[in-house]
């Protein structure tokens, strides 16, 4: 290899560790949602979609920075996602008789209200945010004058990235350190055993699908500096994130940031080594890959390793 | 200090718990004993809410805990040690105990009471940032009794606590359920080891196909004829 395929290489696995660090705080969202719910919560992208034109418009009509909408987006996401729990997918819960797939379907049908919506409201069109650091970068050069190879990091692809570790990190401290997110893992693994601990869990349902739409917003707000945006976009997000769920293993926090990681990691190979447009076909091979391969995802991979010990 | 009026419990359409009465008096072991099926596990189910009763009524110190939601009963100091231990298998042993302190009294005292738990089963110290999940059976037990007493509950019910367990541990969590009492603890106790369980019970109820049809001090019933024939094999 020449010092040029050295920096192809450099470059698109920096490019995929940003692009995953993103994706895991997606996944994180679903996984959270899957693991508390035991369902998987198909409207997950729809409303990354919406916080992303909350952030839009705040900055269009507030000049507010996509980055500072983190405070504001996530919050409302929040409270948004409680609402979806209690006023639409609670009702469905307590008709025992019907299938749990039907919170499913139901999730989907909120999807698309959602898309639909949107459509309606801000029409179809791709928009951007016109932030002024959008092209800014900073390079390897600048550091360290004799480099062999020339590497630049996108600033705010960077900034993101940051913010998508820094929201993480206080995410494990908030599962491991308090109580009620001690008793939202305490939920996931044993719901009756959860009941008798005096664990309010209807309180921790509200509260996860509230985190989950919260940690997609949050994500929403991140991409909107990098990527443009448009109605249909939760679909994809929503594929993204189920993938990344299952490559995880479901309900695993820990899965889900690696298998966002392997995502982001895998994409951006395919997009530079095989072409533009197979991103997605490489996307969906590692998904079919993992279901083969390794069904339980990640995580049992992580379980395995403990229990050896 | 508790008291079960003729409840009727079911599974769907199946009543499995028929016009049940008892109660427990402060400070006492009383303990259930049947076969398998008979109904006891349904009963502390019913107890702690996780099942409703379709008629009757579950008084705890005169106030009726069948209405209220499950989750507040450990507020009202009843704890229930489920059967197979149902311990959080993914969280250390040290977050497990921290989930039976969440009620605001019990977490003042968190930190004492985890001594407290630490001191009667030293094992669990030891392995206190090992994943609950990678514990043995007798550990896993030791956790789920550990767990139950960090609410610091006036009325502690086991159900099935020697299930699975080698004789030489099923003896040590029988003298720990004892301590339990002796510290002041009220104990239901739902067992298939009927010898040992009589043998620590002040009282006893027999259970046979979801209806009681003995009753007495845990002593009249280790001579009973009925009970040595069916339970103890004599």
């Amino acid at each position: 290899m020449d010092a040029v395929q050295v920096e192809v290489l450099l470059q698109t696995l920096i490019a995929g560790i940003l692009l995953g660090g993103l994706y895991a705080l997606i996944g994180i969202g679903m996984t959270l949602i899957m693991g508390v719910m035991k369902i998987i919560n198909l409207a997950h992208g729809e409303l990354m979609m919406v916080a992303m034109y909350l952030a839009y418009w705040l900055f269009v009509l507030f000049n507010i920075d996509p980055y500072l909408s983190v405070f504001i987006a996530a919050p409302l996401m929040f409270f948004f996602g409680m609402a979806i729990q209690k006023y639409l997918i609670n009702p469905v819960l307590k008709v025992e008789s019907i299938l749990p797939e039907n919170q499913v379907i139901l999730t989907v049908g909120i999807g698309m209200v959602l898309a639909n919506l949107a459509t309606i409201l801000f029409t179809s069109d791709y928009r951007s945010v016109p932030v002024e650091y959008a092209s800014d970068a900073w390079y390897l050069s600048d550091f360290w004058r004799d480099s062999p190879v020339e590497l630049s990091l996108s600033v705010p692809w960077s900034i993101s990235f940051l913010f998508a570790v820094v929201i993480t990190v206080a995410l494990w401290f908030f599962l491991t350190r308090t109580d009620t997110g001690k008793s939202i893992r305490a939920t996931a693994q044993d719901m009756d055993a959860a009941v008798l601990m005096g664990v309010n869990v209807e309180r921790m349902r509200l509260i996860t699908f509230g985190l989950g739409a919260a940690l997609v917003g949050a994500a929403g707000c991140l991409f909107i500096p990098i990527y443009y945006l448009y109605p249909a976009l939760g679909g994809r997000f929503t594929l993204i994130a189920f993938v990344i769920t299952i490559l995880g293993g479901l309900g695993s926090t820990v899965g889900a940031i690696i298998g966002g990681l392997i995502l982001g990691i895998f994409e951006s190979l395919t997009a530079t080594y095989v072409g533009m447009g197979w991103a997605p076909v490489g996307r969906f091979a590692i998904f079919i890959a993992a279901l083969i391969f390794l069904p339980g995802g990640v995580a049992s991979i992580l379980r395995r390793q403990r229990l050896g010990k | 200090m508790l008291k079960v009026k003729d409840i009727d419990v079911f599974y769907g359409d199946v009543q499995v718990i028929w016009g049940v009465s008892f109660h427990v008096k402060k400070k006492e072991i009383v303990s259930l004993i049947g076969a398998n099926g008979a109904g006891k596990s349904t009963i502390l189910k019913t107890i702690s809410g996780l099942l409703r009763p379709a008629s009757g009524e579950v008084l705890f110190e005169g106030r009726p805990i069948h209405t209220i939601k499950p989750f507040k009963l450990i507020e009202m100091g009843i704890v229930h040690v489920p059967e197979a231990r149902r311990l959080f298998v993914e969280m250390t042993v040290e977050e497990n105990l921290d989930m039976g302190s969440l009620k605001a009294e019990a977490k003042k005292r968190r930190e004492q009471t985890k001594e407290m738990v630490f001191e009667l089963f030293p094992r669990l110290k030891e392995r206190r940032r090992q994943i609950a999940g990678t514990l043995s059976g007798g550990e896993q037990q030791m956790l789920a009794i550990g767990r139950g007493l960090m609410s610091l509950p006036r009325l502690m019910m086991f159900d099935e606590p020697s299930l699975g367990l080698a004789p030489i541990l099923v003896k040590e969590i029988f003298n720990v359920i004892k301590r339990i009492r002796d510290e002041g603890t009220t104990v239901l106790i739902v067992e298939q080891n009927v010898k040992q369980t009589l043998s620590i019970a002040d009282r006893a109820y027999v259970l046979e196909n979801g209806r009681i049809v003995m009753e007495g001090t845990g002593e009249e019933m280790l001579r009973n004829e009925h009970v040595k024939t069916a339970y103890l094999g004599v």
